[in-house]
């Protein structure tokens, strides 16, 4: 083991690190955005409105990431779309988590009791605020802790953004690697990072999953 | 006891749809699919009266009450409540102003105070300042007699003082109707008493209302006229003293027996 070769290139993985929380936040930020509004577009009585919800995230889950990454960056040129490495993976994380989020959001607004519309819309109040007051806060507890779930999926996800030329984490240790012929111990050192990174929030779902029993 | 009668202020509306009544339904029919739950029900009642309807589960009695403030939409006739047409998606949030109803499983939401549950809707639906509304619902808590329970969570209060905090809240929109759908059905029996007690009360202060019970007694007390209800269509209707001691149809009489039973 070699570790002088890992240290020497540290700052090539720190900035990999910067690079891959950077990707990983924005398309959670905007992944939770478009997730949320795909959601009440789901439960919305306009025909046109749901089916376009529903066709988005039946597209977006039931497609390789991959292959959205591919498409955005590779396929749209040839339609006269011209996208930045950086734009294309922010674009395809966002569309690809969106859809799973909506479906996650969902399944938190429909665990919450008919009976808790029924009684708020007796009383008058209208489709905004009954949301807002009283399904969004009682879904919340129940839908937090599959949605950090999915978060720590999106922070590994970003490493497929490696086949578009994006220099997250893994890009950055790859061409170190290239460079010093010491893939055991970057992998290592790289499989460390991600790790640091992913297993707070694993510990943050079990404790929420925790809270969430206890409110039940 | 003495009732104000029919005569509520005749506004324009009210005028040309119905005579005074501040619940009218006309020839009303629902289906949930190929369920027809409803089959032409009419029904009037005026303010201050208090209307039970009866009859075995599946008769439609709750679908009816949930018609007349709008929570289910019917598919043909029509309701007028407080010369407002329910139906009319303008009209329809202050239908609900107008209407309170109380639920079976109280429905209260457990994530806000016993406070804020009384008090939020007048908040966000009428516009009342923070400060008028609870000192509100503080009254109105005193009245169905929870005024210690104010900052406690529905969770920590047994069925019975739920329910009266469920009637609290809908008494907090001023309503002038109230409908109550099987209210004590899930309370364990030493806990009927009191929601009973609260009921009551409001019947005596002249509260316009229509109760599915299956509280005869209560019935007998309260009720002005008793309507017996079977496969979606009102089947009799009588003073209670009538209704109870000398039916006049078979199905009532076999329902009447097998409630009086148990």
């Amino acid at each position: 083991m070699d570790w002088q070769a890992v240290w020497d290139s540290r700052s090539l993985l720190i900035e990999g690190v910067f690079l891959t929380l950077e990707l990983a936040a924005v398309a959670i930020c905007l992944g939770s955005v478009v997730g949320l509004a795909a959601a009440l577009a789901r439960t919305s009585r306009l025909a046109v409105v749901n089916w376009a919800a529903q066709g988005y995230i039946g597209l977006f889950r039931g497609t390789p990431l991959l292959m959205q990454l591919f498409f955005i960056y590779f396929g749209l040129p040839y339609l006269g779309v011209n996208v930045d490495r950086a734009v294309a993976a922010i674009v395809a994380l966002t569309l690809y988590s969106g859809a799973y989020i909506a479906e996650i959001v969902r399944a938190g607004i429909e665990s919450v009791a008919k009976g808790q519309r029924d009684a708020a819309q007796s009383l008058g109040l209208s489709f905004p605020q009954l949301m807002r007051y009283v399904v969004i806060p009682q879904a919340g507890l129940v839908t937090l802790p599959p949605l950090v779930g999915f978060y720590i999926s999106v922070v590994k996800d970003t490493s497929l953004a490696y086949v578009i030329g994006y220099s997250e984490l893994l890009r950055n240790a790859q061409s170190i690697i290239d460079r010093t012929a010491r893939p055991i111990e970057v992998y290592l050192v790289v499989g460390l990072l991600y790790f640091a990174i992913c297993f707070p929030l694993s510990r943050m779902v079990a404790r929420l999953e925790k809270r969430v029993m206890a409110t039940r | 006891m003495i009732r104000p009668d029919a005569a509520t202020p005749v506004s324009a509306e009210m005028a040309e749809t119905s005579i005074g009544d501040m619940i009218h339904l006309a020839d009303v029919h629902k289906s949930f699919g190929s369920l027809h739950v409803l089959r032409g029900v009419s029904l009037d009642v005026a303010a201050g009266e208090v209307v039970v309807l009866i009859g075995a589960s599946g008769s439609g009695k709750s679908t009816l009450l949930r018609c007349v403030n709008g929570l289910e939409a019917i598919d043909r006739g029509e309701i007028i409540v407080d010369g407002l047409r329910v139906g009319d998606p303008k009209a329809l949030r202050q239908v609900r102003t107008r209407v309170g109803m109380v639920f079976q499983q109280f429905n209260l939401f457990p994530h806000m105070t016993v406070l804020r549950n009384v008090a939020m809707a007048p908040m966000l639906v009428l516009g009342q300042p923070r400060d008028e509304a609870e000192a509100r619902s503080a009254e109105l808590l005193v009245r169905v007699g929870l005024k210690e329970k104010v900052a406690a969570y529905p969770s920590q209060l047994s069925g019975g003082q739920q329910q009266r905090v469920a009637i609290a809240r809908a008494l907090a929109m001023g309503p002038k109707a109230m409908l109550f759908d099987e209210v004590t059905s899930a309370l364990d029996p030493e806990l009927v008493g009191e929601v009973l007690r609260v009921m009551r009360g409001l019947a005596e202060d002249g509260m316009t209302m229509i109760v599915v019970t299956h509280e005869m007694a209560f019935a007998g007390d309260v009720a002005d006229r008793v309507v017996f209800m079977d496969e979606g269509a009102f089947v009799e209707e009588g003073s209670p003293q009538q209704m109870f001691s000398d039916p006049r149809d078979v199905r009532t009489k076999q329902f009447l027996r097998r409630i009086l039973e148990k």
